[in-house]
């Protein structure tokens, strides 16, 4: 009698969660659809409609200093994403597949505590170091606070495919006398490749993202576009920064529909080799 | 033998072929993040002055003697101006307020996303994420065009009836709540997924079995067993939020008072390096317990996964 309802819990079929999980949709996503459709607003008020257009995107693609901050986080997110994969890679392995060391903790530590570290005090801590140096302020800077923050996330997502691999082909390789660099470059590596491309993916748009921590390391000539749209943001709505969002978000979607086909080939792929491997066996 | 015996010393000493792994993101991390923290630390002791750099040096070394002079004016002043504590008061205010915000609206979606068919599951999860993959700036300003007094949501509250005046919702805490809601909320859900998608669900029908009422099994079996979940989501939304200077700046009004957005002022429009130090090196250390916290979490998490 009273067994529906709560197994409808158990199983998740409850109307109720459903309706929260939708909720929770379209919280999530209508800000972004709205942006999107006023961007194709012929009115310079933004939230008044009063036709359809597409000049914002023409002026959008007009504006030389968006598009030179553009070009310029572009290449930092790209120089960003390598770097924070290569030592991401290496700091998981460090985690997951070495012996307990001295100083161990410590190094768990600070690869975590960036995760949740307010971005205003990594931003002023890292420029004072850069000051005290007497480095020079500009994109090389912001790449490399961009990679302090990135490590940690990019680990987070290796060390987590790390932890799920089966070690027994490692160690079976390892017996049969291959050395551990000959291991990692010829079985686990190829076998962690999806989460070093999702955390590539990931450091990339942290790092094009970012406005607060670019804000206190960058230089004269270094304006990013994050910093450049929180310049024009301050000053009002303006639709070619919708314009620029559709732009993302049509971005995004793409790689994010790339990303699934991939994720979605490896997986019937896998499911194809089990069989395979049942058959003979 | 004397260079077989001079090899084994020097191996004894020199650090092993492990270190050559070990060092490129140790030495990284220690330099660009830890360190700066104790140079963060330095400045704070430090006199504000109208140079490049705008503080001056706390070591003096007059030919002869070496003098340190450290300054606590810096920190008298935190303590004196209310402007400063009342801050720190607010933004963990604002931070416990909006993790219970996510906290609500986070663990339904993710409590029903684990209990969905795998196949479906993970375009669920693409979904919660992809938000984030857009810019956190652009998703905060279209929040602006929402909630302003002619914007959408204004408008459709007008058009329908509800209200006769525009509601004043943009720059008050109410408009910050809701965009650090939107943004934090996805950090929520995927802890709380990982955990939820594990949880027995024999458990449940075990509870449901012996008689025990819906809300009660939730409370007594579910919550409970979702602990380190809970722990996880909340920390990763309530630590950032504490310094959270984007949000305040463009949804907050007059009365929203954060630290965050204090400590940007502090260095850009006042050009106070050595305030701003101090005011960075208070927060770090309030925040240093729940950082802790929330690494002994994910440790844990990893070790689970190891083993």
């Amino acid at each position: 009698m009273s067994a529906r309802p709560a197994r409808a819990f158990v199983t998740g079929t409850s109307p109720l969660l459903r309706a929260m999980l939708l909720v929770g949709f379209v919280f999530l996503y209508a800000p972004i659809l709205s942006l999107v459709v006023y961007s194709f607003n012929a009115s310079k008020l933004v939230t008044v409609w009063s036709g359809f257009s597409v000049k914002w995107y023409g002026e959008l693609f007009r504006d030389a200093s968006i598009m030179g901050a553009a070009w310029t986080s572009i290449q930092i997110a790209f120089a960003t994403a390598c770097t924070s994969v290569v030592l991401a890679t290496v700091a998981a392995l460090v985690m997951t597949r070495l012996r307990p060391f001295r100083g161990k903790t410590a190094f768990g530590a600070l690869i975590t505590a960036p995760l949740v570290m307010p971005e205003v005090i990594t931003g002023l801590s890292i420029l004072l170091l850069f000051v005290g140096m007497g480095v020079a302020r500009g994109m090389t800077t912001i790449w490399i606070a961009h990679v302090t923050f990135c490590v940690a996330f990019v680990t987070v997502v290796v060390s987590s495919r790390l932890g799920e691999l089966d070690k027994s082909v490692e160690e079976a390789a390892m017996d049969l006398g291959a050395n551990r660099v000959k291991v990692f470059f010829l079985i686990t590596l190829p076998i962690i490749l999806p989460a070093l491309v999702s955390g590539w993916l990931l450091a990339f748009t942290l790092s094009i993202d970012d406005l607060v921590v670019a804000s206190f390391v960058s230089g004269p000539s270094s304006t990013t576009l994050p910093m450049k749209v929180f310049s024009s943001v301050r000053l009002g709505l303006s639709p070619k920064i919708n314009a620029l969002a559709t732009l993302m978000v049509l971005l995004v979607s793409l790689a994010a529909g790339v990303a699934w086909w991939l994720m979605a080939r490896e997986e019937r792929r896998r499911q194809r080799d089990v069989q395979m491997a049942l058959q003979q066996g | 033998m004397r260079t077989g015996g001079l090899r084994a010393g020097l191996r004894r000493w020199l650090p092993g072929p492990r270190w050559l792994v070990i060092a490129p993101p140790y030495l990284w991390m220690l330099l660009f993040f830890a360190i700066p923290f104790a140079i963060a630390l330095k400045i704070s002791f430090s006199h504000s002055q109208i140079a490049m750099p705008p503080y001056s040096s706390l070591v003096d070394w007059s030919g002869k003697d070496l003098t340190v002079t450290l300054n606590i004016s810096n920190y008298l002043y935190l303590v004196q101006d209310s402007l400063y504590w009342s801050a720190y008061l607010s933004s963990l205010k604002i931070a416990v307020v909006s993790t219970l915000l996510c906290l609500l609206v986070g663990y339904p979606m993710a409590y029903a996303i684990a209990r969905m068919p795998p196949s479906s599951r993970n375009i669920a999860l693409m979904l919660v994420i992809l938000p984030s993959w857009t810019s956190f700036l652009i998703r905060i300003y279209a929040w602006i065009g929402i909630l302003k007094n002619n914007g959408l949501l204004n408008n459709f509250l007008l058009w329908t009836g509800v209200i006769d005046q525009p509601l004043q919702i943009l720059h008050t805490n109410v408009a910050v709540y809701v965009g650090i809601v939107y943004a934090y909320l996805p950090f929520m859900v995927l802890p709380l997924y990982t955990n939820l998608v594990k949880l027995d669900l024999r458990l449940l029908e075990a509870a449901y079995d012996l008689g025990a009422r819906p809300w009660k099994v939730f409370m007594q079996v579910t919550l409970p067993l979702s602990r380190s979940g809970i722990i996880a989501g909340s920390m990763l939304v309530a630590i950032p939020v504490v310094g959270e200077f984007v949000i305040p700046e463009l949804l907050g009004g007059p009365d929203t008072l954060m630290i965050g957005k204090v400590l940007w002022d502090e260095f850009f429009n006042n050009r106070d390096w050595p305030v701003a130090s101090a005011v960075s090196t208070v927060m770090l250390l309030l925040l240093l317990a729940p950082i802790l916290v929330f690494h002994h979490f994910e440790q844990k998490e990893l070790e689970h996964r190891l083993t």
